[in-house]
C-alpha cells in the first residue's frame, strides 16, 4: 500500500458562470521514502494537488488515502491533526508569522501538538540547527534573507517529524544560489528517510529528484522514474 | 492546546497594538470605574447613615414642620409648629418618655477678643437623653435653669478649642449679643454629613429664641423618646390627630408637619441610595455594552488583519477550537484589563470623592462582591462580544486564509 493514494480526484471551482477543473480525474500513488517532483505549466493544477495532499483542502470528488486512511471521511479536527502530525508544508511565499522570532515560528506545530514549552524550544532549536540557522534562532523573520526565511519554513515543516514533506515551488522566490541551498536541504532530508514532494518549474531542480510527475489540465500526463 | 499558550499569544497581540488596545477597553474601564466608584461611595454613606440613626434607637421620633407647596398663584399658608404643640403632645399622648424642642441656626460666639462662627441649638434639659448625647465636663442645664431663664450654655469640644478656653466652666461668653455662662462641655461626637456635631453651642430654648428672634418659635422641631418600641405606630397616629386638630386642618388637607421615626429615616436613605445605585447601574450597563461593542469591533478588525496568521496556524495543525480560544482569550483579556484599570480608577475616584465631601465619611470601601462583579461583568462582556469575531476566525478556510493579501 502506497503512502499516498489518489484515485479519480477532481477539484472543480465555479467562478461566476465558468467551471474550472483544477484537477480533473487525477490518479497518483507515492510510496514512502519517495523523492518526487511535480511539474507542469502554470495553472495545470500543481498547487491544488499539493493542497489536497497536504490536507489543507478537500477534493470535489474522488478518493484520497493517506497511509491507508480515507481522508475524505475525516472531520475538520482530524484534518488539522493530520496537518500537524503527518504533513510538513513549505510554501513559495514562506508563510512565516511576522514580528515573531524564527524559533517561535518553528515551535508553532509543536504548540498545537501539545508539546510542553521546554521540549518545544529544544526541538525547535534542533530543527533550526538542521537547516543551518542555529545562530539565528532569536532573529525576527523580517531580519532574515529570503533563503533564510525559507529555511525557517523548512525547519517548521520538519520539527514535528511528519511522514511527508510537501514543498510548493519552494525556490520560486529565491535566487539560484539560495535555491541550490534549499534543494541540498531537501536532498539531505530525503537521504535521512523522509518522503519529499517538490513542485517546481525548473528542470535542474526536478533532475535532483528520483521521479518527475507532469501535470496538464489537472491530469498526470507524464510520470518518469529516474531514481538511483 | 494549552491555555497558557493562548494567553501568551493574546498578550503579545494586544501588546503589539498597545494604544489601540487601551482605547478599545475605555468603555469597560469607564463602566467598571463607575460601578466601583459609586459602590464605594454609596457603601460608605449607607454605613454612616445606618450607624448614625441606629444609634438613636427605634423609639426615637422627630416631628417637624412641612412646607406646603401650592400650585401656581396659590397663597401659601404659613406652617407653624411650636413648643406649645410639643407640650400638648406631652400632656395628651401616652407613652412618651421625654420630649424636647429644638431650634437651630448659625451664631457667632465671642470670648474676649476671640470670635468664632458656630451653630447654636436651643433645647430643653431632655435633649441629651433623647439624642443619646452626654456631657463630658460640668453639667447640662436642668429644668430649674430653664424655668428661671438662666443664661447658660453647654459647649461642643470644637467651640472650646476655637475660643481657646483652657478652663471653660464658669466663663462668660457672648452668643451674638447675649452673654451666657458656660456650665458644661459635651462629649466628643465627630462629624456627620455636612454637620460638625462638636461645633455646637447648647443653650436653653428661650435663650435661643432671644438669639434667633421670636419668629423662630413658629418653626420648632420636636424630638421625642418613647417609653417603648412596641406602640410607635399608635403614638405616631395620636400625635398626628392631635396636631391636625390643633392646626385646624380640614379633612382633605395634607399634614403641615412630618413625623419621622428611625426606621423610616433608614428606609428613606436606603431607598434614595437604592435609586442612585439603580440609575448608575443602568448607565454602567450601557457603557459596558458600548465597551463590549468596541471590543467586538476591534476584534473583527483584528481577525481580518490577521487572516494570514490564522491560515498559517491552521496549516500547521491549529484546530477550529484553538483559533476560537485564542481570539476569545484575546477579547476577554482586553475586557479584563479594562476591568482592572476601571477598578483602580473607580477606587481612586471613590477615595477622592469621600475626601472632598465635607464631614466624617468613612474611607471609600470596595466590598469583595463589587470586585467580583466588576471582573465577572468584564469577563462576560469579553466572552459575549468576543465570541462572534472568534468564531469568524475559527471558521476561516485555511487555503483562503493563506491566500489573503
Ligand atoms: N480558489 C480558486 N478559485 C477558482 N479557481 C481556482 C482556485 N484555485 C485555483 N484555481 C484555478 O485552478 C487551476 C489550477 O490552479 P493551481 O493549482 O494553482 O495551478 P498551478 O499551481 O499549477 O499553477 C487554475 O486555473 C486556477 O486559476
Ligand atoms: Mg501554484
Amino acid at each position: 500500500m502506497a503512502l499516498i493514494e489518489l484515485r479519480a480526484v477532481r477539484k472543480i471551482y465555479e467562478v461566476g458562470s465558468e467551471t474550472v477543473r483544477a484537477l480533473d480525474g487525477l490518479d497518483l500513488d507515492v510510496e514512502r521514502g519517495s523523492y518526487a517532483a511535480v511539474m507542469g505549466a502554470s495553472g495545470s493544477g500543481k498547487s491544488t494537488l499539493m493542497n489536497l495532499v497536504g490536507c489543507l483542502d478537500r477534493p470535489t470528488s474522488g478518493h484520497y488515502r493517506l497511509a491507508g486512511t480515507a481522508v475524505e471521511d475525516l472531520g475538520e479536527d482530524e484534518l488539522a491533526r493530520l496537518r500537524n502530525r503527518e504533513i510538513g508544508f513549505v510554501f513559495q511565499t514562506f508563510n512565516l508569522l511576522a514580528r515573531t522570532a524564527a524559533v517561535a515560528n518553528v515551535e508553532l506545530p509543536l504548540i498545537y501538538a501539545g508539546v510542553a514549552r521546554r521540549e518545544r524550544r529544544e526541538r525547535a532549536r534542533e530543527a533550526l540547527e538542521q537547516v543551518g540557522l542555529g545562530d539565528r534562532m532569536l532573529h525576527q523573520t523580517s531580519e532574515l534573507s529570503g533563503g533564510q526565511r525559507q529555511r525557517v519554513a523548512v525547519a517548521r515543516a520538519l520539527v514535528n517529524n511528519p511522514s511527508i514533506l510537501l514543498a510548493d515551488e519552494p525556490t520560486g522566490n529565491l535566487d539560484t544560489a539560495t535555491s541550490r541551498e534549499i534543494m541540498e536541504l531537501f536532498d539531505r532530508l530525503h537521504g535521512a528517510g523522509n518522503t519529499v514532494i517538490v513542485v517546481t518549474h525548473e528542470p535542474d531542480i526536478a533532475a535532483r529528484t528520483h521521479r518527475q510527475v507532469v501535470l496538464r489540465d489537472g491530469r498526470v500526463v507524464a510520470d518518469t522514474e529516474s531514481g538511483p | 492546546m494549552i491555555f497558557g499558550e493562548n494567553f501568551r499569544i493574546a498578550f503579545r497581540a494586544l501588546w503589539a497594538n498597545k494604544m489601540r488596545s487601551l482605547l478599545t477597553t475605555l468603555g469597560i474601564v469607564i463602566g467598571v470605574a463607575g460601578v466601583i466608584g459609586v459602590v464605594s461611595i454609596v457603601q460608605g454613606l449607607q454605613h454612616l447613615l445606618t450607624k448614625q440613626f441606629e444609634g438613636l434607637g427605634a423609639n426615637f421620633m422627630i416631628v417637624q414642620p412641612r412646607q406646603q407647596f401650592g400650585g401656581p398663584g396659590m397663597v401659601q399658608k404659613p406652617v407653624r409648629l411650636t413648643w406649645d404643640d410639643g407640650l400638648a403632645i406631652r400632656d395628651a399622648v401616652a407613652g412618651i418618655e421625654r420630649i424636647t424642642p429644638q431650634v437651630f441656626g448659625a451664631a457667632q460666639v465671642k470670648y474676649r477678643d476671640r470670635v468664632h462662627s458656630s451653630f447654636a441649638i436651643g433645647v430643653n434639659q431632655d435633649w441629651p437623653a433623647v439624642n443619646n448625647f452626654a456631657v463630658d465636663r460640668g453639667r447640662f442645664f436642668n429644668k430649674l435653669d430653664l424655668d428661671r431663664r438662666q443664661k447658660v450654655a453647654v459647649l461642643g469640644l470644637d467651640v472650646v478649642d476655637e475660643l481657646r478656653l483652657a478652663d471653660p466652666l464658669g466663663k462668660e461668653i457672648y452668643l451674638g449679643s447675649v452673654p451666657v455662662t458656660v456650665i458644661g462641655v459635651m462629649e466628643e461626637k465627630g462629624q456627620t454629613l455636612g454637620q460638625n456635631l462638636d461645633d455646637l453651642i447648647f443653650v436653653p430654648f428661650d435663650t435661643a429664641l432671644g438669639v434667633f428672634g421670636r419668629s423662630a418659635a413658629e418653626q420648632v422641631q420636636l424630638r421625642l423618646r418613647l417609653e417603648g418600641t412596641d406602640d410607635v405606630d399608635q403614638v405616631r397616629e395620636e400625635i398626628r390627630q392631635l396636631l391636625r386638630r390643633r392646626h385646624r386642618l380640614a379633612d382633605g388637607d395634607p399634614d403641615d408637619f412630618q413625623i419621622v421615626v428611625q426606621d423610616e429615616i433608614l428606609e428613606q436613605t436606603n431607598t434614595l441610595l437604592g435609586a442612585v445605585t439603580l440609575v448608575v447601574a443602568v448607565l454602567v450597563g450601557i457603557s459596558l455594552v458600548v465597551g463590549g461593542i468596541g471590543i467586538m469591533n476591534i476584534m473583527l478588525v483584528s481577525v481580518t488583519e490577521r487572516t494570514r496568521e490564522i491560515g498559517i496556524r491552521k496549516s500547521v495543525g491549529a484546530r477550529r477550537q484553538d483559533i476560537l480560544v485564542q481570539f476569545l482569550i484575546e477579547a476577554v483579556t482586553l475586557s479584563i484589563v479594562g476591568g482592572a484599570i476601571g477598578l483602580l480608577l473607580g477606587y481612586g475616584a471613590g477615595r477622592l470623592a469621600t475626601s472632598l465631601i465635607p464631614g466624617d465619611l468613612p474611607p471609600a470601601h470596595v466590598p469583595l462582591w463589587a470586585i467580583v462583579i466588576a471582573f465577572g461583568f468584564s469577563t462576560v462582556v469579553g466572552v459575549f462580544f468576543g465570541i462572534y469575531p472568534a468564531g469568524k476566525a475559527a471558521r476561516l478556510d485555511p487555503i483562503e486564509a493563506l491566500r489573503y493579501e
